[in-house]
């Protein structure tokens, strides 16, 4: 095999990492390098430095550091049984990339993820190697989030949890079923102790000690998880519960949900399919409303009996439509909870809404004014000059909303 | 009737030491004139002078907070529209709350517009290596903001590319950073900076993190508007990257399964501990 050069590594190991749904670099501590001796800084909100024409934020150098693997994942476009060209990076090579890149302003910092090597153990050890020289020798003071290998030494993921901003360990599939068909090699058990451990090491981080001093800084980003969506048959009924024990029992702060999405040299194991775009979409929008509008799994999928989202409208305005005896909500005196639940308002619009009232009542037009979309909302609320009369229980109310069934196709 | 000049460079901290003295001597809206860095021209050139800081009165943080990014909005009404706002705090002090009041609304409105730009400069300012040697390395970029954003940014640059030199050069005003200062300068011409290898890197990136199964191009557009493009270097590889998607996923669709390569099974055996197979 001829020596690949760096431009060839490049293009086949960010080829294999684009399958990781998360680019985020939000929420770290706040750094800089105004001393002099580092690169790098971190302000809080993460930046995005370009944009792939698949809509998607490029933030990281989102790169494998081989994409040679042991395992044998179906679904996964660097499994052992694939012929896909083979490649990997020396330490060197990824830091002065991300070095390189990040002067140039390309990037907020490195996602390092890997194929499993030898062990899980060499695996990890050679990332922490990369982390540690970003950190020590370069002084470099961007984001870092690193793939975590579960079944790696704990030791090996306590290290890892000192460089980075965020671990993850992706779930890879909703059920401990589908993962044992479809990622043999991978245990469910040990991927949730690998979580638990790095959310115990956390919260032992963030404690003060009784000389009232803090732990060392640990994964202040935390950690987040990934769940492919479309490639087993699981419901949104059952990716949502999973996703609401993961964020409740590991505290995690991201769940990403990938659409299935064609790979080159798949496996006949699991056909390739039309990524589902749309539905990748509803669960996420079924994910905020779970997180920050107060909504229960229960209530975001009765809707259809199948357990799965209505594909042609939001979750929120679905639940709206089948419980339409709590509308129409007065904007003038709804309690906030209330209000976040009307389909076309938002966290921020609720809360200009909160602020806005106690100095006058609110007309139509003021709500136009805050952000709300009254398109939606107009159905669900009254206001002072504002009254849905009989729109609100009207039969046809759902096909204002649902698209004709012939766009339904796009993607 | 006053006329308050306001330079390019410095504009925040001119027009709110000007707004403290105006409203100190109640000086109403329809007296005052803004000429932002010479542009009404000679006639209203002899400035009068402003009157002396007084009376202090007092406005809301969220004002001076939402004034400090409304200065350096393109729209020359701002400093009016500003002020006119601060004339009304007066009275009405609740104002700011109220998200419903139309001035109010079209202020926080370029507020947004100036924080887009702002971010959006963090983002898409693309350094080039001036491989100059010495101690420090020095980088140089050009920009076209869409609103007065450098002033107000420069400094995300500097808490960030401390060790480096770097310049970043605009139409409307450059910033410098040599060796730790930062000074600020007026715009000038496109200059031509040297070739960087690592934008072809950078092209290799940006082609092969894009996934052709979901092309989505108007996501990409609505935060990467063209008009950003012509100083992206990963921009020039878009319309390959669009045109080429469909075959792509196709030729995935049409390969036939392929057999595993030889060391699969090597390593599969080995994984599942079978001793009958030897390193």
């Amino acid at each position: 095999m001829a020596r690949l050069d760096l431009s060839q590594k490049l293009a086949i190991l960010s080829d294999a990492a684009r399958y990781d749904a998360s680019c985020a670099s939000s929420g770290t501590t706040r750094r800089d390098s105004r001393d002099g001796k580092g690169l790098g800084s971190t302000e809080g909100s993460g930046i995005c430095h370009a944009y792939a024409p698949d809509g998607r934020c490029i933030s990281l150098l989102k790169i494998l550091m081989t994409n040679f693997c042991i395992y044998d994942c179906a679904y996964c476009i660097n499994r052992v049984s694939s012929n896909v060209q083979r490649a990997r990076f020396s330490p060197d090579e990824v830091v002065q990339l991300t070095i390189e890149f990040y002067r140039r302003n390309y990037i907020e910092g490195l996602f390092l993820s890997s194929g499993i090597i030898q062990s899980p153990d060499k695996t990890m050890e050679d990332m922490l190697r990369i982390a540690k020289r970003l950190r020590e020798v370069e002084n470099f003071r961007g984001y870092i989030h690193l793939k975590t290998i579960p079944d790696a030494a704990p030791e090996l993921i306590e290290q890892a949890g000192l460089y980075a901003d965020r671990l993850s360990i992706n779930v890879e599939l909703p059920t401990d079923t589908s993962v044992k068909a479809y990622a043999p090699e991978k245990n469910p058990a040990t991927i949730r102790k690998a979580m638990g451990d790095v959310k115990s090491r956390k919260d032992v981080a963030s404690e003060s000690s009784y000389t009232g001093k803090r732990g060392k800084r640990f994964v202040p980003a935390g950690q987040s998880t990934q769940m492919i969506v479309g490639a087993d048959g699981s419901t949104d009924a059952t990716i949502l519960g999973q996703s609401t024990r993961l964020y409740g029992d590991y505290k995690l702060k991201r769940v990403y949900y990938s659409a299935f999405s064609p790979i080159p040299d798949a496996t006949a194991k699991l056909p390739l399919i039309k990524p589902p775009l749309v539905r990748e979409h509803r669960l996420y929008q079924a994910d905020w409303l779970l997180r920050f509008y107060g909504f229960g799994v229960d209530e975001i999928t009765a809707a259809r009996p199948d357990g799965n989202l209505d594909l042609e409208l939001d979750p929120k305005l679905a639940w709206a439509l089948q419980n339409r005896a709590q509308f129409p909500v007065d904007v003038n005196k709804a309690s906030k909870e209330a209000l976040l639940r009307v389909p076309g308002f938002g966290t921020r619009t609720v809360g200009r809404i909160l602020s806005t009232r106690r100095h006058r009542r609110l007309r139509y037009d003021d709500l136009l004014r805050m952000g709300a979309s009254l398109k939606k909302a107009q159905a669900f609320i009254t206001a002072r000059d504002w009254s849905p009369g009989g729109l609100t229980d009207s039969a046809n109310l759902r096909a204002r909303f649902a698209p004709p069934p012939k766009q339904l196709s796009l993607f | 009737m006053y006329t308050v000049p306001l330079p390019r460079i410095g504009t925040d901290i001119a027009w709110r030491d000007a707004a403290k003295r105006l409203i100190g001597a109640g000086v109403s809206p329809d007296e005052v004139l803004w000429d932002f860095d010479g542009e009404m021209g000679e006639l209203f050139a002899a400035a009068t002078p402003l009157p002396p800081l007084t009376r202090r009165i007092k406005a809301p943080q969220s004002f001076v907070d939402m004034a400090n990014w409304v200065v350096w909005h393109k729209d020359p009404q701002r400093f009016a529209r500003l002020y006119a706002m601060l004339w009304r705090l007066r009275h009405q002090p609740g104002l700011m709350q109220d998200r419903a009041d139309p001035d109010l609304a079209k202020l926080r409105q370029m507020e947004k517009g100036v924080h887009r730009c702002k971010h959006k400069m963090k983002a898409f300012v693309r350094f080039r290596d001036l491989r100059q040697g010495g101690d420090r390395r020095s980088f140089a970029a050009w920009f076209e903001p869409t609103h007065h954003t450098v002033e107000p940014t420069a400094p995300f640059f500097a808490r960030r590319f401390a060790d480096m030199d770097w310049m970043i050069a605009t139409p409307d005003v450059t910033a410098q950073f040599v060796d730790g200062n930062l000074s600020f300068h007026p715009g000038q011409p496109k200059p031509d900076l040297p070739e960087d290898a690592a934008e072809a890197l950078w092209g290799t990136y940006f082609c092969n993190i894009f996934n052709p199964a979901r092309l989505k191009v108007s996501a990409m557009t609505s935060e990467m508007p063209k008009k950003y493009w012509k100083n992206l270097p990963e921009a020039q590889h878009i319309q390959g990257l669009i045109a080429g998607a469909e075959a792509k996923v196709q030729q995935m669709r049409d390969n036939a399964p392929t057999l595993p390569p030889e060391r699969a099974a090597k390593i599969k055996r080995q994984l599942r501990g079978d001793p009958s197979e030897g390193g």
